[in-house]
């Protein structure tokens, strides 16, 4: 028998370089029973696989501390959730300082701003000493420069050394420039005035910048906390303990932490589940709105599914655990979200190569813009005149909102679709998805529910329907085949009294029998009571062959070998099936089904729902062909499935949905999971992209626009022409808008949700 | 022109063409991974300012451990996406932050700060 080995993680302490972890590693190796050890200096950890028999966790700490290292006790695995508890306090720690600085930068400039203009009032300029005034101005300035805006400074030139620019460059240079220019004025006056130059100060200037820019940031970390609010409460939502069921029957409160594999949890009415698992005993209504968008509570029993973090209503249940910790589905859904999230949307390509080159650019056009006024002003203005346009230039340029226009209103989008059941991959899934025209529905299990029904039942004319469903539920609840449990569904939904039935026998392939209330009862198809020499009185016939015109399954039933009557069994049609097509109709999008089915049931289900354009008889790997035909006939294709043999067909669409519940390798496949079994996912998905391609567009006009109107005005375009220039403080407060105009709008779509039917 | 115009255009001109050379066309800072006995390409980045290295080699198909060490409270650098991978990463000032991804497929892949500003590649070869 093969030893059964164990692994060990152990956290490494003091190693500095790659080749300390090549020491560990091979300390460990050499230790018997080691069988396996593996040293990641990054993460300071060591794997190691041994034999329980010949070594201990003991012995491989003595390996490491041999090796001349040390082994720190592992502290517990922090979740998710708590690694972003610690980000977000981190952030407001940061919000706090960034309000602290903006206020001292305010109350200074609120200062310094009536002081910078005594100059209008020449009786009081009369009485103050200019140079004094100057020296008062810098004093007051010096602070906001060296507190407020110091992060500004250090940020550009920390850039500065990687070749990189951002925005902090351009405010570093702008607001750096004006002050510097004040300084030389307040310092040395007279070698301005020599020159025919008033030694002027712009420590106004200086000042309201900044405390206009801190704005503008304040403003923007606020609203960019709430781009990702969706995500954050989902994450929350988590369960923090759980009630297991120990060996000895006590029920004790753990950690969630602790939960095992195979562990059996209770839940009672109101808790919330803590991780996902199987019902083993009890039964109750389960609120799962927060991983499907579905507002119904499902109805739970022995043998069902449940997932973490659902809520549980009435009844009080037992489940043993199938997945933990990152396996879970609430995990899976964060996960997914938290990619589509860092993924690009290919409409953002363009902003992306601008924002690359857009700092440098600006700063180019700056230097140009002040050695034009240089050389075109008259000679005893050009220099403050070249300085203030060349600071308006700087400090309105802002490549904030080109930055912020496509990945604010994906993030927001992102999470809303995952609050309605709506998971998206990635944000070129997302952007697909607006331009869909058609939508392909496979038509067993998305328009209908996928699993037969009882559609009619008929009785023989003389018997009792009540007796005779009473009498066919007792024969088909011992029978295993779907049709049978289709049958039984039918007999609780109308609370039939349950009788018995013994001398139960299945005859394959034709139906089965037994014996109820002493009277034997036959149910399967026509064959079966051929062969039991039993005719079908006209009347039945015919109400059987209008059931088979209608593509149904006809279930024959004979009690004490008469013909009692006929059941009609089919795959039906979802409630929200029509609703949901006639939206997608109305939005302009052409709906196509396709199924394995006969045209005849083709055509019944297509004319239930309302398509008019439909492929039968389609072989399940047939199905990515007609994906492709209808490609061809120039449709951008959205493909709606659940089976696995549907993963051709959704990785072969413009845009692939995999419908609630689908396999993994559908979901794989899908760019969109619908949690919910409804097609109203499909609308929520398309209209869900339609609003946010839509705000992604006039976020990107905004930034564009702003920009490349923005720039020749501070520049001094208009001048010429209408004596208008641009004053860098109300650059500034332009610029701090045009971030905190962005987000708004993408914060907009928080407001999102789907039509109702 | 008098001799200040002269002086500030070509001092100006001389400045463009700095800040194109310096932000464009300079030589830029490359590393390549070091390999562990596991197999897994390890770089530690420092993010500060920028991202130093800024130019990453690996080799394809061999899994990738960045560190990420952020070494300043600015928020331009707060955020690190690396679109190709679907990844967007919170980066905590003064803290390491491991990103792991598995190069599938030869080429460059940009990495940026939230906004697009600071980048650096990851050349897969």
């Amino acid at each position: 028998m093969e030893p059964t080995t164990k692994t060990e993680t152990l956290d490494i302490e003091g190693m500095t370089c790659a080749s300390c972890a090549s020491f560990v590693e091979k300390s460990l190796t050499r230790t018997p029973g080691v069988q396996r050890a593996v040293v990641n200096f990054a993460t300071e950890k060591a794997t190691v696989d041994y034999l329980p028999t010949q070594a201990s966790p003991a012995t491989l700490k003595e390996a490491v501390v041999q090796a001349g290292y040390g082994v720190t006790e592992r502290a517990p695995d922090t979740s998710a959730a708590d690694r972003q508890a610690e980000i977000d306090q981190q952030k407001a720690l940061a919000y706090v300082k960034l309000k602290r600085r903006f206020w001292v930068a305010t109350g200074l400039a609120v200062v310094i701003m009536p002081l910078s203009m005594l100059m209008l009032w020449p009786a009081m300029m009369a009485r103050v000493n200019m140079q004094w005034l100057n020296y008062g101005l810098l004093a007051l300035t010096l602070p906001v420069l060296l507190y407020s805006g110091r992060e500004f400074y250090t940020s550009a030139w920390n850039g500065f050394k990687h070749r990189a620019a951002n925005m902090d460059t351009l405010i570093a240079v702008g607001t750096g420039a004006a002050f510097l220019y004040s300084l030389a004025a307040t310092v040395v006056p007279g070698w301005f005035m020599r020159r025919g130059i008033m030694p002027e100060v712009y420590y106004d200037t200086t000042a309201t910048i900044i405390a206009l820019i801190l704005l503008g940031k304040l403003l923007e970390l606020r609203a960019k906390t709430q781009t990702s609010a969706a995500i954050k409460a989902l994450m929350g939502l988590q369960a923090k303990t759980a009630r297991v069921v120990r060996s000895d029957g006590q029920e004790v409160d753990v950690p969630i932490e602790q939960v095992k594999l195979e562990d059996v949890v209770v839940v009672r009415p109101g808790e919330k589940v803590a991780t996902d698992g199987l019902i083993l005993e009890g039964s109750s209504a389960v609120d799962e709105a927060m991983l499907t968008g579905e507002s119904l509570p499902v109805e739970k029993k022995a043998g069902d599914p449940v997932f973490g973090a659902t809520l549980n209503k009435t009844g009080s249940f037992r489940f043993r655990v199938t997945k933990v910790g990152a396996d879970t589905m609430l995990s899976q859904i964060v996960k997914l979200v938290e990619d589509a999230q860092g993924s690009r949307a290919p409409i953002q390509r363009l902003a992306d190569k601008v924002s690359a080159i857009f700092v440098p650019t600006v700063v180019v056009i700056a230097i140009l813009t002040f050695v034009l006024w240089f050389d075109l002003a008259p000679v005893e203005a050009r220099l403050p005149l070249a300085l203030v346009n060349f600071v308006a230039v700087l400090i309105i340029a802002c490549p904030c909102a080109l930055g912020l226009a496509t990945p604010t209103a994906i993030m927001v989008s992102t999470g809303k679709g995952a609050e309605h059941g709506v998971l998206i991959r990635n944000a070129e899934a997302l952007e697909k998805a607006h331009q869909v025209n058609t939508v392909l529905l496979d038509k067993t299990g998305t328009i209908t529910r996928g699993e037969p029904a009882v559609t009619d039942f008929v009785p023989a004319t003389g018997q009792d329907a009540g007796l005779l469903l009473q009498a066919v539920a007792a024969v088909e609840r011992q029978s295993e085949h779907p049709l049978a449990e289709a049958v039984v569904r039918y007999a609780d939904s109308r609370q039939t009294v349950m009788v018995s039935a013994s001398d139960f026998q299945a005859v394959e392939g034709k139906g089965a029998q037994a014996v109820v209330n002493s009277q034997p009862v036959l149910i399967g198809n026509f064959r079966l009571l051929e062969e039991a020499g039993i005719s079908l009185p006209p009347a039945v016939r015919q109400q059987a062959d209008e059931l088979l015109a209608q593509a149904k399954t006809v279930l024959y039933v004979a009690v004490a070998g008469q013909a009692a009557g006929v059941i009609g069994v089919a795959d039906t049609v979802r409630e929200t099936s029509a609703a949901a097509i006639k939206r997608l109709q109305s939005m302009g999008i052409e709906v196509v089904m396709m199924t394995g089915d006969n045209p005849q049931t083709a055509a019944q289900v297509a004319g239930q729902v309302g398509i008019t354009r439909y492929f039968a008889e389609v072989l399940p790997s047939g199905k990515a062909g007609k994906v492709k035909e209808l490609q061809a006939e120039g449709r951008t294709v959205a493909m709606v499935g659940d089976g696995i043999n549907d993963a051709p067909a959704l990785a072969q669409a413009d845009i692939g949905l995999a419908m609630g519940g689908g396999t993994d390798v559908a979901m794989e496949a899908a760019g969109i999971t619908l949690m919910r079994s409804d097609l109203q996912g499909v609308v929520t998905a398309i209209e869900l992209s339609r609003q946010t391609i839509r705000t992604i567009k006039q976020n990107l006009f905004f930034a564009f626009i702003y920009n490349t109107l923005g720039i020749p005005i501070a520049a001094g375009l208009l001048y010429p022409f209408f004596g208008i220039l641009l004053s860098p403080m109300l650059a500034a407060g332009a610029m701090a808008l045009s971030s905190v105009s962005v987000l708004t709008n993408s914060l907009r779509l928080r407001s999102f949700s789907p039509v109702k039917n | 022109m008098d001799t200040p115009e002269i002086i500030v255009t070509l001092a100006g001109l001389a400045l463009c063409g700095f800040v194109i050379w310096y932000f464009f066309f300079s030589a830029r800072q490359t590393a390549s991974a070091v390999s562990t006995i596991s197999g897994v390409q390890e770089v530690d980045i420092t993010v500060k300012g920028g991202y130093s290295p800024d130019v990453i080699e690996v080799e394809r198909g061999k899994p990738v451990q960045l560190s990420f060490y952020r070494d300043e409270e600015n928020s331009c650098s707060e955020e690190l996406l690396m679109p190709d991978f679907s990844i967007r990463r919170d980066l905590p000032a003064f803290k390491t932050t491991l990103v792991e991804l598995l190069p599938q497929q030869a080429g460059t892949f940009t990495f940026t700060c939230g906004m697009g500003m600071l980048r650096g590649s990851l050349v897969v070869k």
